[in-house]
């Protein structure tokens, strides 16, 4: 049965209607910018890392709901974590998704409220742009991050 | 439209129009969507076709299929003199002079398109300058800034009020001997404003510009008439004039494409071909190279003889019925903000939800079986004047009703609860 609240979860809500880790990180050693040209998403990713786990993350933009909970949620879940670690939570939730595979709900945590997404192919996007522009940080690219 | 009639003549209109006889006509709006009837209210991305086009396209493929202007059999004819006797219901749905006048396109992004390389790349110089609006879709944007980049060519801007309305004071301002060309919508796609395009025809042909009017919003909604209007060039795309995708028209005046050097080279645009030089064929086949959309044209006729039968005039009088319906009850609806609000506009309401992205508006209206679109309309000048990244927008055909229009507003208190 259908049902809009498999999509929107309280979770979801609550954390666009009051964003953690939102806003500018002074002492950022990575700002990256995610767009989503298509619709007009922005975000801009703060990140400091010690060369093995991200010690502090933040972020600020504007964008959907779906968009603003999977950052803060990301934020969240990544503080602290090593970059190895991130790496994992990263495939994790690309699988969570864009995929129909098993996922495990305990590993993602709160993340797991965005499962609901993999049924709306046009927002999928949305949930995934903040998740990329972090990858992108990782990984040392310096390009804002784009998504279609 | 301009005076809509007083309350007391609305349901006498509404009355008099059957929109049940008319949803007979469009077999996909039978459909559920999610489990609940389909409420489609994006006729402004592109209308829905009535089975009178999708009939007469099946009926093309199934028979008539053959390449037009070259076979000397007999589906070849058949084929040809169809695709010219939708060149000319095109010719008397707009008014035009005569059928060289009418190039088919691939839609009003092509027309325009078209002009701008052929005319424009080949008369302005640096130092020329170019009008359009902010109120322009970017099919109206684009090819212009392209064209300003290959000639030097200085694009500039008629700005719009708080309304979504042209600023014509500015208009006048802008206007000098150095324009070259006006290019402006018709009826915007983003807000539903409908431009004084009489007016702005007028005022640009007294410095000596041609004139371009983006008519994709508009010829579903008005009867146009180029002659009166005395534009220069008009574009139309056939999908949003319930007719098929993939196929439009440009109206040129016939002295001025006679002017203009060929667009593409190919086929069928030509007089003779040798290995050193061709020279080309005559209007409007100069236009139309390669072998052409022959269904979407013939479907395109379909479309114009529906809309000629059903009455333009009665449609877009409904129509701004359920305008007005739907503007009364959005101004009921707490933290409902409408974008765009022009004394005289078409049936398009844009607007945004307080603490509600529009996009998720979009997604949880689609839960209720209510197709709308969200984002910025490619016109993104729109938002950025309006400081906004998107907008919700509803967009009527003569085919919704005042009960779609009560499940779209329900819609809508559903996106407040979801977000509560």
């Amino acid at each position: 049965m259908f049902d809009i609240k498999d999509l929107y979860q309280e979770v979801i809500v609550d954390h666009n209607r009051s964003p953690r880790n939102f806003g500018k990180l002074d002492d950022a050693d990575t700002t990256l910018e995610g767009f989503n040209p298509l619709c007009g998403d922005k975000l801009t990713l703060y990140l400091k890392t010690d060369g093995e786990n991200i010690s502090d993350i933040a972020f600020d933009g504007s964008g959907c709901a779906i968009s603003v909970a999977s950052a803060s949620l990301m934020t969240d879940a990544m503080k602290g974590k090593s970059l190895e670690e991130a790496e994992k939570l990263f495939n994790e939730f690309h699988k969570l998704v864009t995929t129909d595979d098993e996922y495990d709900a305990e590993y993602l945590g709160k993340l797991a409220a965005l499962a609901g997404v993999k049924d709306y192919p046009a927002r999928v996007k949305c949930a995934s742009l903040c998740w990329h522009t972090l990858h992108s940080a990782l990984h040392g690219e310096n390009t804002p991050v784009k998504t279609e | 439209m301009n005076n809509p009639e007083p309350a007391n003549n609305m349901l006498d209109n509404i009355s008099r129009f059957d929109v049940e006889k008319v949803r007979a006509d469009f077999p996909i709006l039978k459909q559920q969507i999610h489990g609940k009837p389909l409420v489609y209210l994006d006729n402004a991305a592109t209308a829905q076709k009535p089975k009178q086009v999708i009939d007469v396209i099946s009926t093309y493929y199934r028979e008539t299929n053959s390449n037009i202007h070259r076979g000397v059999h007999s589906l070849s004819e058949k084929a040809t003199a169809e695709y010219e006797a939708a060149r000319d219901k095109v010719k008397q749905f707009i008014n035009a002079a005569s059928t060289k006048e009418i190039i088919f396109v691939r839609g009003a992004t092509e027309a325009i398109n078209l002009v701008a390389q052929s005319l424009g790349r080949n008369t302005l110089t640096a130092g020329d300058e170019i009008i359009i609006t902010e109120l322009e879709h970017h099919s109206n944007i684009v090819p212009w800034q392209i064209l300003s980049q290959q000639t030097g060519a200085t694009l500039k801007y008629i700005p719009i009020n708080d309304a979504g309305e042209l600023m014509l004071e500015e208009y006048e301002k802008l206007l000098s001997d150095k324009t070259r060309i006006v290019a402006v919508g018709h009826i915007s796609n983003a807000l539903g404003t409908i431009n004084p395009i009489k007016t702005i025809i007028d005022k640009a042909h007294a410095v000596g510009a041609k004139v371009l009017v983006d008519g994709a919003q508009a010829v579903p909604h008005t009867t146009v008439d180029v002659t009166e209007l005395n534009c220069d060039f008009y574009a139309f795309s056939g999908h949003k004039l319930f007719g098929p995708t993939g196929i439009g028209v440009l109206y040129g005046k016939e002295a001025l494409l006679e002017s203009m050097p060929p667009y593409q080279g190919g086929g069928d645009m030509i007089q003779m071909v040798t290995m050193k030089e061709s020279s080309y064929n005559s209007l409007p086949y100069k236009f139309e190279a390669g072998t052409p959309h022959i269904a979407g044209v013939i479907g395109l006729g379909a479309a114009i003889d529906y809309v000629n039968e059903l009455g333009l005039d009665a449609a877009a009088q409904y129509e701004h019925e359920l305008l007005l319906y739907a503007s009364e009850q959005a101004t009921q609806v707490d933290g409902l903000n409408l974008v765009g609000t022009a004394k005289n506009k078409t049936s398009i309401l844009s607007f945004t939800l307080d603490g509600i992205h529009p996009h998720d508006i979009g997604t949880i209206l689609d839960g209720e079986g209510v197709a709308i679109r969200a984002g910025h309309h490619c016109a993104m000048p729109v938002m950025e004047r309006f400081k906004i990244p998107a907008t919700a927008r509803a967009s009527f055909a003569f085919y919704n009703t005042r009960a779609e229009i009560d499940v779209l507003f329900e819609a809508i208190e559903k996106c407040k609860k979801v977000f509560n």
